[in-house]
């Protein structure tokens, strides 16, 4: 009755991985992947230096949490609560994105910033 | 357990509102689970300023990201793995009954690595960054070399010290917190049953360490570390 115990030999084993993970990280870093061409805007170029790193990071991440942070044996409540907050992450860093590379899609040609002085006298008469 | 409850006769640390210690303890992983969602969306901000500025003025912060020293990076990231691994290794000591002094031992070594990671952090790199003059707001010099991507290379820098600073004080808080957990161990207060302080606090260390992990690829590693063909 004192939890889920893991064994010393889980948290060694994680631990090495961590290790040898974050040598492999630092070493991809010194060599040359290339590009990736999307053609959109803004996201046109994206370095797939960037792309391996992040995706060894979120593998680190998740031995991290997994075992350290015991959450692989905590109950199903647990794991949806720390889904949420990653989902809520994902929400704001998307819709921000969504927002900030879309801006030179306004079909005025100055951007939403010509049409402000039209909708001025509107937003003045609410106040 | 739940009929030890109903009469009365409690295990060390146990609360009567809970049915067992079973519950006890979900209810209070669930419960630090809920703050450290605060905090993913607290440093989550920083986190997507970060990605819009890196996606706006991406060659400028390729070139900050060369700047940085990366086999301090590195040294810390390991540093930091190990402080997580011996926090695991201060709860495991705890639940698995052993005696008071493996917890003190293990909670002490995670102090003395966490001390390491800030020391190599502020007396080597911080420290070089000022004389380099990379530090905005403290004689920042823009360096011909960045050419026109120059300009952006400070905000860069805004980045690096406001994230890594950010980190840096939870770690600071962290201490804090370990040092409680210290004397709470030699004073006997934790055992098989009852460790809730410390597993909880150890969600809290193993949090910073992940925020850690991401801030060390996108501080240290964007740029990436190979001769540029041509460029600038």
């Amino acid at each position: 009755m004192s939890g889920h115990v893991v064994p010393v030999k889980t948290y060694l084993g994680i631990f090495v991985a961590l290790l040898a993970l974050t040598a492999l990280t630092t070493g991809v870093a010194f060599v040359d992947f290339g590009e990736l061409h999307t053609g959109i805007g803004l996201v046109d170029v994206i370095p797939l230096n960037t792309v391996v790193a992040l995706t060894i990071a979120l593998v680190k991440m998740l031995l991290v949490i997994l075992f350290f942070m015991h959450v692989k044996y905590s109950s199903g409540l647990t794991k949806i609560v720390v889904m949420t907050g990653f989902l809520f992450l994902a929400i704001l860093v998307s819709f921000t994105l969504a927002d900030e590379l879309t801006r030179g899609w306004s079909p005025e040609a100055g951007g939403w910033n010509t049409a402000l002085p039209a909708i001025l006298p509107l937003i003045r008469g609410l106040c | 357990m739940s009929e030890m409850a109903m009469h009365g006769a409690h295990p060390p640390g146990f609360k009567h509102q809970f049915e067992d210690m079973e519950q006890q303890r979900e209810a209070g992983s669930l419960g630090m689970w809920v703050f450290l969602v605060t905090e993913i969306m607290f440093f989550g901000g920083l986190f997507a300023t970060y990605i819009i500025y890196r996606t706006l003025y991406l060659t400028a912060f390729e070139e900050g990201s060369r700047l940085l020293n990366v086999k301090f990076g590195a040294a810390n990231t390991a540093v930091l793995i190990g402080s997580s691994l011996t926090m695991a290794l201060a709860i495991h000591a705890a639940q698995a009954g052993k005696k008071k002094s493996e917890q003190v031992m293990y909670l002490v070594l995670t102090m003395i690595l966490g001390a390491l990671f800030l020391f190599l952090k502020f007396n080597y790199e911080w420290r070089a960054d000022y004389h380099e003059h990379l530090i905005p707001g403290f004689g920042f010099i823009i360096r011909p070399e960045w050419g026109a991507a120059g300009t952006h290379v400070p905000l860069y820098f805004c980045f690096y010290f406001f994230m890594t600073g950010l980190h840096a004080m939870h770690m600071i808080i962290g201490f804090g917190i370990l040092g409680t957990l210290t004397v709470m161990a030699q004073r006997n207060r934790f055992n098989s049953e009852y460790y809730a302080p410390l597993e909880v606090s150890g969600l809290y260390w193993h949090f910073v360490d992940i925020v850690w992990i991401f801030l060390f690829p996108l501080l240290y590693l964007i740029g990436g570390r190979f001769a540029l063909p041509g460029v600038h």
